[in-house]
């Protein structure tokens, strides 16, 4: 039973993907679609990925997805209506109940829960009523952490048929009033950034401009990449002993080397910008401040792999780095700088921007590139590992932002000389997000090695009496001032028992409600799980009923029980998320945080 | 399986075990007669690896593999009984069995549930049924207060005559989507809809049967392993008591609509064809069947007004409502 899509679901999809060219894929049947057939498994499988993009251009026009939508997109691109349904129902930004054209997606979580957005929460209750309710064509919502903690409290602001909007350092009138459609000043400050390496060049050069970019050395690396060959691009890699910035600390040089000896020619790399752990906005911050130089990375990166074709995946929170990225692209192809021929060297290569729809499992490399090839965003079991089953099934390089951004150095100074900062194991500098109950939150970007103590003082220290910090992010832990001494760097935080996963470093003082923190901690994971593996999906929902049952219901914490279901969690789940889930939860137990009930 | 020239050696349980390469850990644990519990794992059928239910443990390995998709590797050392196995089994069922109404499961659950001391009643009461599981808001959730267990629990979806579904039955093991999928049918009228807890199997829109792309071949329903996908048939007679396994015989007979030569298994109780399934092992079918062979049966016993005796009486009315 098929139901016929509007006018503007049609222009929507059509902006995308071009007029449809018969009555197989969409257009007004005739005469001719009776005797001549079109589509297929074949020309299905080759557009399959255009259906996220396709989704996100009905939702972005039209402000939620109908089953007439729907249905006009699986004809356009030859998807089961059912399985496009899964993909859609999947991610948060999108919906497939109807939902008014201004959505606010207030930000609840740990770090503006504190900061403002409880009585944001409080306000959006007053004018329009408990979350979801509409009233005169806006609703709002709240939101897990949307990477703006330095600038927190924040709110993301889905408009349709309009540009989306982040408001920050925000309140509840403004809100408000955005809602109800006023005009309202989006606070456009920067965040503070401090750093030499990576951050030296922040707010010297003009983030529009590929210019700008070239007349601050730009493309120098590319150009060195070019000369010295892409053998001796992997081993400069190689020789930095650069670690993933993402999380997962993995040797950079490894991954590509393996993707630069995999017997298949076609490869592909992937930057990783969907930053959705709590706590976590260094990336943006990069990708705000220097979209040209992580276009270059990427670029460099194609090169010395072998690969032909790029993908930015980035978080669909992030407007305005999308709009500098998707300009940046633009604009190396312009000037040679990506596209057939690159520089006249006579490698081919050309990057991608794919929004994602708003799910933080989405981050997870495998489930990324499903996402990426238009399906869930389920993680897939390893192995086999993206270098030898990755994109499309391609081998795949994927490297967190931070990562790859720092490679232009590393071509240009050598790996040698990247290696000799920070640690032995350990090297470079690394970008710290500090935000909470500090004098000046920001990305701080200092060379591994240097204290946690040292880091918060550089941000002009703790606002209050310092009780905890968050490190690492909501896969990370809580810790205490005892920690202050611990040197930033892999090996002493794993000796330790920690983790310093994305950089996140996040106070919390006396005013901390730490009870309901954690309680905010257990539904991001429920919320997030992708659902797909018995141990997270149901563990997280267990895990936030156990606290629940505690702090609302006054019963004894049940901590054997909390404790077995993080041991199954851990040892039986898919992926990261699941092994992650109970860490921060239980850190906070085990340092007293909710004993201050 | 994927069977190459060469062998590989392993232990299990510190038993030296030779298997071909390209074997799962499955595989070589069945080769010894040390099977291992499975629920999202079927012969034919690509494995998910969703339901960690066997999970080993493989030394050197952070974290434990699933045994049903994992291969061998020459030297790997696997426990299939340590204390980790035992308590990710135990915990994986009672997570199962306290959200999901298992009553009709494969008994053999029941078995592993006791032999690894599962008690799902420790994390409370069962919540009762909830009506908003197809239109619940992604990435959202009412915060409980903790004091029942979530369930999964939720009115049954009747709407046709041939099959029902009671998702409330349901543990989300994927197979039914891969049968209707590209692992047998290729008809893709189902897929797994919604993220984490609320994740579910679902036609587009949750649109009733009639209305997707469903052609009834009941291929989902023969790989369903806990009753949540049943014959209108046996779920009426459930319902009015009258379903007695016990006393059904099954006959292995040749489809006679086409010339396939598909092989039917016809479950009958009191005279009265109750259920049609196919052997996943026999080399036509892989236990999958179309409509005909499946449902197409009522030819033999055509009911209607002459419906008198209890049984006939309540499958005369699954065939009409
Ligand atoms: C639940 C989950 C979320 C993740 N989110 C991100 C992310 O947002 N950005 C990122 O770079 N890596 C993320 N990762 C880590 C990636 O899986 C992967 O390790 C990383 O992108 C590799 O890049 P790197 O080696 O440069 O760090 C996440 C992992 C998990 C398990
Ligand atoms: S651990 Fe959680 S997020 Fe990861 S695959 Fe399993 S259910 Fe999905
Ligand atoms: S009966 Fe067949 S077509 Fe219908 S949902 Fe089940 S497997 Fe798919
Ligand atoms: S309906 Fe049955 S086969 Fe389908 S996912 Fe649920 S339990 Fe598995
Ligand atoms: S932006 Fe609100 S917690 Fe990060
Ligand atoms: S049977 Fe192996 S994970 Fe389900």
């Amino acid at each position: 039973m098929e139901v016929p899509a509007t006018a503007s679901e049609r222009d929507a999809v059509d902006g995308l993907l071009g007029p449809p060219e018969s009555g197989w894929d969409g257009a007004q049947r005739t005469a001719r679609d009776g005797r001549v057939s079109f589509g297929g498994f074949h020309m299905a499988a080759a557009q399959r990925d255009l259906l996220l993009p396709a989704l996100h251009a009905v939702q972005s026009e039209v402000g939620w997805i109908s089953r007439g939508a729907l249905d006009y997109v699986c004809k356009r691109l030859g998807v089961p209506p059912a399985e496009a349904f899964g993909v859609a129902s999947f991610y948060a930004l999108l919906s497939t109940e109807e939902r008014p054209p201004r959505v606010a997606h207030v930000c609840d979580d740990v770090c503006c829960r504190p900061h403002g957005a409880t009585e944001i929460v409080a306000a959006l209750e007053a004018a329009f009523g408990p979350a979801g309710t509409v009233v005169d064509g806006a609703t709002w919502h709240p939101s897990p952490c949307l990477g703006q903690c330095d600038r927190a409290p924040a709110v993301f602001m889905q408009l349709a048929g309009e540009a989306d909007a982040v408001l920050t350092r925000t309140n509840g009138e403004a809100v408000v009033a955005m809602l109800r459609g006023e005009s309202v000043v989006v606070d456009g400050q920067p965040a503070t950034v401090v750093g030499d390496l990576l951050l030296g060049r922040m707010g010297t050069i003009d983030p529009t401009s590929v210019e700008s970019h070239v007349a601050n050395k730009g493309y120098e690396a590319l150009r060195r990449a070019l000369e010295m060959g892409s053998a001796a691009v992997v081993a400069e890699v190689k020789a930095s002993n650069i670690r993933g910035r993402g999380g997962a600390a993995f040797p950079a040089g490894i991954k590509w080397e393996a993707v630069a000896n995999a017997p298949e020619e076609t490869r592909y790399i992937i930057c990783n910008a969907d930053e959705s752990e709590p706590g976590t906005f260094k990336d943006r911050v990069l990708m705000e401040g220097d979209p040209f130089l992580l276009i270059e990375s990427m670029t460099i990166a194609g090169y010395a792999v072998g690969a032909q074709r790029g993908y930015l995946y980035i978080r669909g929170e992030y407007p305005a780095a999308t709009a500098l990225l998707q300009s940046a692209i633009e604009q190396a192809r312009t000037g040679g700088y990506l596209g057939p021929d690159i520089l006249g060297s006579g490698f081919d290569f050309d990057i991608e921007v794919r929004r994602g729809g708003g799910a933080y499992i989405c981050g997870e490399e495998t489930a990324l590139m499903n996402s990426i090839e238009g399906l869930r965003g389920e993680p897939r079991n390893k192995p086999p590992f993206p270098t030898q089953h990755g994109l499309f099934g391609k081998p795949t390089v994927i490297n967190n932002v931070e990562t790859l951004m720092n490679v232009p150095t590393i071509v240009v100074e050598g790996g040698e000389a990247f290696a000799r900062i920070g640690t032995e194991r350990s090297a470079g500098t690394k970008l710290f997000c500090v935000s909470g109950a500090v004098a000046t939150p920001g990305v701080y970007e200092v060379e591994m090695g240097t204290t946690l103590g040292e880091l918060i003082d550089r941000a002009g220290g703790a606002v209050g009496d310092l009780q905890a910090i968050l490190l690492g992010g909501a896969a990370g832990a809580f810790v205490g001032t005892d920690m202050l001494d611990l040197p930033l760097t892999f090996e002493d935080s794993s000796a330790r028992d920690v983790s310093l996963g994305s950089g996140v470093v996040m106070l919390f003082n006396e005013s901390a409600d730490f009870p309901d923190l954690l309680r905010r901690v257990a539904a991001f994971f429920r919320d997030e799980s992708c659902g797909q593996c018995v141990p997270c999906r149901v563990g997280t929902v267990r895990q936030e009923e156990l606290l629940a049952r505690h702090l609302t219901s006054g019963r004894p914490l049940d901590r054997a029980l909390l404790g077995e279901i993080e041991e199954v969690m851990k040892d039986a789940s898919i992926c990261g998320l699941g092994h992650t889930a109970a860490i921060a939860i239980r850190s906070a137990i085990d340092i007293g945080l909710l004993e201050t009930v | 399986m994927s069977v190459t020239a060469t062998a590989i050696q392993i232990t299990i349980d510190g038993r030296p075990v030779e298997v071909a390469a390209g074997s799962t850990i499955l595989e070589a644990c069945r080769s010894i007669g040390e099977d291992q519990p499975t629920l999202c794992y079927l012969e034919n059928l690509t494995p998910v690896n969703v339901c960690r239910v066997c999970v080993v443990e493989v030394e050197g390995s952070r974290t434990l593999v699933p045994s049903c998709s994992r291969l061998v590797e020459d030297g790997m050392a696997v426990a299939t009984d340590s204390v980790r196995v035992r308590h990710s089994r135990k915990m994986v069922l009672e997570f199962l069995a306290s959200s999901t109404d298992l009553t009709t499961a494969d008994p053999v659950v029941a078995e592993w549930m006791d032999h690894y001391e599962a008690d799902p009643d420790r994390y409370g009461p069962a919540a009762p049924p909830s009506d908003d599981r197809d239109s619940r808001a992604t990435g959202h959730h009412h915060v409980s207060d903790g004091l029942a267990a979530e369930t999964v629990y939720q009115p049954a979806k009747i709407d046709n005559t041939l099959y029902m579904r009671d998702y409330s039955k349901c543990i989300l093991c994927y197979k039914c989507v891969e049968a209707c999928g590209a692992d047998a049918q290729n008809t893709f009228a189902i897929a797994i809809a919604g993220r984490g807890f609320d994740a579910r199997v679902s036609t587009e829109f949750d649109e009733p049967l009639t209305n997707s792309a469903c052609v009834y071949c009941g291929n989902c329903i023969g790989v369903c392993p806990t009753g949540a996908l049943m014959f209108r048939s046996e779920y009426e007679l459930r319902r009015a008591d009258l379903w007695h396994e016990e006393d059904q015989t099954v006959t292995t007979t040749i489809c006679s609509y086409c010339g396939v030569g598909c092989n039917l298994e016809l479950h009958v109780q009191d005279n009265r064809i109750v259920k049609v399934t196919s052997p996943l092992d026999h080399s036509v079918t892989d236990g999958h069947l179309c409509i005909k062979g499946r449902f197409g049966y009522e030819y033999v016993q055509e009911l209607g007004d002459l419906a008198t005796t209890p049984i006939d009486i309540v499958l005369a009315e699954a065939r009409t409502k």
